[in-house]
């Protein structure tokens, strides 16, 4: 039977090829509800979440915050992939008659709630995705007119918005995993994520009822040199300057999983030792995770606090090659004109798959679609299915969606043509020649596996796995973000409004007046005018009444 | 005459051509100076790919086009330099012949003239030969066609050079007297840009003149045949709007192009005073201003026509020179549209003032505009009020140069009813001046 309320949360720490060290916790609160009647009695699902959902009839929330840019070649594929900056997508329900409007609100309303300036998001950096953005959870349809997508790459992340995101949690920071979240650790790091994924999920096979998943993500990189200095040792303490003492009271699961499937020589020891293990597919790869159970006492030892430290003895060892992999540069010079390439890899060795990549591009860079070129390997590759909605000046964005098929083991390369508007002046930010911020494109994919995939959803699995819902056994779905581009646009020179309008009135006067004395006036003959004196003196001949000179 | 134009013809196309096949011609489309977002070739060519994405190109903002012109080049585009160069020509030789037309009825009406001894007895010298007026059509043919303005704007394939045709084909169908053709000329002029409005006045009053109908206000005449003008006007326009409706299969397009026309969004540096002025005008008055400035062009008609309609052909270049340096989007090529008629006004050389001044400033700042632009975007080592106030400069010295012309013109005029050589009242010789 479907539980009420479920609360789980887990750890999963990976160490990386490079020595820096990945942690992902992710908090899960499940809630049979029915929102239609009316909610009135919250418990774990947080109030400020639940009264958003329903007022705003939200299907489904996906927000990301991001600082930092994740490394794929050096790190790996994420198990939560966001991009830089602030990312916002969500799914209405069909009941909703005006989507623009209460986009608007609810985009004020996270704004409030996450103390981050989403406020920011309006028509012309929002976009209606067709293909690319489905939805994670259960969906009765998919009509693309109740989704929209926003990106804010500019968006700077720190305390301000861990605090509340943390408060939302149903132990706070106060027990469970979440004591480790202090923001001094964590934001001194290569990559720091968090985020919040709403949607409803079945608990079980015949599915009758729809339960609300609330997932709260953190994924945070440590850098070796930065955090660990310099030494290949981790340790809980080493990352976040706590040890764990309890697990969340409300949690019905609390557990750590430490990735040990790159030690089959012992490079690294964990201690303490723990006899749990585990194994997954995840992101179509088969990991063995050594577990740490904080439901049970006897993982906390005599010292009733748990530390797990990572020592490494060799640095040898090869990384995954991730399979697929994208980059961004612009090319060109000057300000009048560029170039948008977007470079992605199949690293795959003979396997070619489909990819949906997803540019959203702002009004001021007008792109010029019959430039774009799609090249693998030299050759022309066409996209078999190609929507692109132009950008309207001041109103929205270009949206540029393909599907291309790559090639095995090549990079197939886009580029586009763009142009570089001259804006009106007070639609440039105080610091003009930072440049713009152009957002991340976003390639989502099918990835063959070489691994079969779990498609049983009932399987108890953790919960890193089961992020993406697995429809078929042989390919798993991943998304990569691009690096946000930073563009510099030609400006107008900002002390010259009054000077600029004196100018050219003058002009248009000069023309006015040339104009105006050639229609009003006619040629007449000249008769000279007398000096001043002569005049002076006329003037005063007439007062003695003597006749003028 | 018929070779020389035909040599002319070969030398232009064969210049156009040379320059069409060297690297120079891609670089030319892009200059900021010589194509404007309303008739660059590379948005022409976009609205093409929107259209076959299945995509209406009025949807986003890159295209601003009339439907016409996504029609002709649905068919034309391959061809699309041929269909340039022969829009040049056909400009050139219309010009000619309507220049040909309009001295022979210059020196008809200066021989009536003379007949009658209307004129003074001193102002023989000012009076002109059929020697001197003989070159006059093959001089207009060759302004045109060897203006570098003209042969930059052929080589970037800018629409301006269909609209200067369709303009030329007016000039010389209203020189001619055809009433109706005139009318779809002009139609069609103001159906790709809305400032050719103003040439209604010039066209209905030569018309008028041609067909002995008194320019009178208070006759019925005059009425009449200023409704049978303008109902042939309005009619054609109609006809036109509907039937680019009918091509794409919305109103799209009337926003897209006339409203980007009149309202000035896109902010894109070019020759005319608008851009930098709306870069740093503030919100609030923005509207206000707008409205100066567009109606600064329409609003010369009314007392031009009042000063010049004896001679509606000198209103009809007063009227194009204002379009060409008050519209909203100016490129070379409209400049090079009214500096072809100057060779008709050669007769006015000896009361030019600021000729010299003119010419060199016009030529500076045509030198300069390149360097300019490259120095700001570029380089970087220039900001944007360099290339503003070379633009400052040049609309300056045009609107110099037609002021010039006119001063001169009105001033023959004036000595040809009062004689040449003007006295004072104790004899000695006068000066002329304007009160």
């Amino acid at each position: 039977p479907p539980i009420a309320y479920e609360f789980q949360e887990e750890l999963v720490i990976r160490p990386l090829h490079s020595g820096d060290i990945y942690a992902s916790f992710q908090f899960r609160t499940v809630w049979e509800t029915d929102f239609t009647r009316g909610i009135s009695h919250y418990r774990l699902f947080p109030k400020s979440l639940g009264q958003v959902i329903s007022k705003f009839s939200v299907r489904e929330l996906h927000i990301s915050f991001t600082q930092g840019y994740w490394r794929t070649m050096q790190w790996g594929q994420p198990y939560l992939p966001s991009p830089p900056g602030a990312e916002l997508w969500v799914w209405f329900q069909d009941t909703v008659t005006d989507v623009d409007a209460t986009w608007k609100e609810l985009t004020n309303v996270l704004s409030g709630i996450f103390c981050a300036s989403l406020n920011f998001i309006d028509s012309t950096n929002t976009v209606q995705p067709s293909a690319s953005f489905k939805p994670l959870g259960i969906a009765n349809g998919t009509d693309h007119r109740f989704l929209r997508y926003a990106t804010l790459p500019r968006e700077i992340v720190c305390t301000e918005n861990l605090t509340p995101w943390k408060k939302l949690l149903p132990c706070g920071s106060k027990a469970g995993l979440a004591v480790l979240l202090k923001s001094e650790k964590l934001f001194h790091s290569s990559f720091h994520s968090q985020a919040v994924h709403i949607r409803p999920v079945c608990q079980d096979e015949p599915c009758k009822t729809a339960s609300l998943e609330l997932r709260q993500t953190l994924n945070v990189v440590f850098d070796l040199h930065a955090s660990g200095q310099g030494k290949r040792e981790w340790s809980l303490f080493k990352m976040f300057s706590r040890t764990l003492t309890e697990a969340c009271p409300l949690a019905s699961s609390s557990k750590i999983y430490i990735d040990v499937t790159d030690n089959p020589q012992d490079q690294f020891e964990l201690s303490p030792a723990t006899h749990l293990l585990s194994q997954a597919v995840v992101l179509g790869d088969r990991r063995t995770f050594s577990v740490y159970d904080l439901t049970q006492q006897v993982t906390f030892g005599t010292v009733r606090s748990l530390n797990v430290l990572i020592r490494w003895k060799s640095t040898e060892g090869d990384m995954l090659r991730p399979l697929l992999h994208a980059e961004r540069y612009v090319a060109g010079y000057g300000l009048q004109t560029g170039e948008i390439h977007t470079l992605m890899y199949n690293n795959h060795p003979f396997r070619s798959f489909p990819v949906l990549l997803l540019d959203s591009v702002p009004w001021y860079l007008r792109l010029y679609v019959h430039t774009l070129t799609v090249t693998s390997k030299g050759k022309d590759n066409k996209p078999s299915y190609i929507h692109y909605q132009p950008s309207k000046d001041r109103m929205r964005p270009h949206l540029l969606e393909m599907l291309v098929q790559l090639p095995p083991h090549s990079v197939t390369e886009v580029t586009v043509q763009f142009e570089r508007a001259l804006l009106k002046w007070t639609e440039y930010t105080p610091d003009p020649n930072h440049g713009f911020y152009v957002g991340s494109s976003v390639v989502s994919a099918l990835v063959p596996s070489t691994v079969a995939m779990n498609t049983n959803i009932t399987k108890e699995q953790p919960l890193f796995s089961t992020f993406f819902p697995t429809k078929e056994e042989s390919s798993y779905f991943i998304r990569v973000y691009t690096e946000p581009l930073l563009v510099n646009l030609p400006t107008p020179d900002f002390s010259m409004p009054y000077n600029v309008i004196c100018l050219t009135c003058t002009v248009v006067a000069v023309g006015y007046g040339s104009l105006y004395n050639l229609l009003t006036r006619s040629f007449q003959v000249e008769e000279p005018n007398p000096g001043l004196a002569k005049r002076i003196a006329n003037v005063i001949r007439k007062m003695r009444g003597v006749p003028p000179l | 005459m018929a070779a020389p134009l035909s040599l002319l013809l070969v030398v232009a196309v064969t210049i156009r051509a040379a320059l069409n096949r060297s690297s120079l011609a891609e670089l030319i489309a892009e200059r900021v100076e010589v194509v404007s977002p309303i008739t660059a070739w590379k948005r022409v060519i976009e609205g093409l790919a929107l259209l076959d994405l299945g995509v209406s190109p009025y949807s986003g903002d890159v295209f601003h086009e009339t439907p016409l012109i996504i029609y002709l080049f649905h068919f034309l585009v391959d061809y699309a330099e041929i269909t340039f160069m022969l829009a040049d020509v056909i400009t050139a030789v219309a010009l000619y012949v309507a220049v040909k037309d309009f001295n022979k009825q210059v020196f008809r009406k200066q021989k009536f003239s003379l007949e009658a001894e209307r004129y003074p007895a001193d102002c023989l010298e000012l009076i002109r030969s059929p020697a001197e007026m003989f070159y006059i059509p093959l001089k207009v043919a060759m302004f045109y066609l060897l203006n570098p303005f003209t042969i930059l704007s052929c080589v970037a394939k800018s629409t301006c050079g269909l609209n200067n045709a369709v303009l030329s084909l007016f000039v010389l169908t209203t020189i001619k007297g055809n009433v109706l053709l005139s009318a779809i000329f002009l139609c069609l002029a103001t159906y790709q840009s809305i400032y050719p409005l103003t040439l209604c006045a010039p066209a209905m009053l030569y018309l008028m003149q041609h067909q002995y109908v008194p320019v009178n206000p208070r006759r019925a005449a005059f009425w009449w045949f200023v409704v049978q003008y303008l109902f042939m006007y309005l009619g054609s326009l109609f006809v036109t709007v509907c039937l680019s409706f009918f091509l794409l299969g919305s109103w799209d397009f009337l926003p897209s192009v006339y409203g980007f026309i009149l309202s000035v969004p896109d902010l894109t540096p070019n020759i005319g005073l608008f851009w930098y002025f709306f870069a740093e005008m503030f919100e609030h008055f923005r509207l206000f201003f707008l409205c100066v400035f567009q109606i600064n062009v329409f609003f010369y008609t009314v007392p031009l026509c009042i000063k010049l309609k004896d001679q509606p052909v000198f209103l009809m270049f007063m009227q194009l020179a204002v379009i060409s340096i008050f519209k909203s989007y100016p490129t070379v090529g409209d400049t090079a549209l009214y500096l072809a008629f100057l060779p008709v006004w050669t007769h006015l050389h000896r009361f030019l003032r600021n000729i010299f001044l003119v010419s060199c400033v016009l030529l500076a700042c045509s030198a300069l505009f390149p360097v300019l632009w490259h120095l700001w975007i570029y380089a970087g080592s220039a900001n944007s009020n360099f290339y503003y106030a070379i633009t400052l400069l040049f609309n300056v010295a045009q609107i110099l140069l037609v002021s010039d012309y006119f001063y001169a013109f009105l001033r023959r005029e004036h000595h040809l009813t009062a004689g040449l050589y003007l006295k004072k009242k104790d004899g000695s010789e006068a000066t002329l001046v304007l009160k």
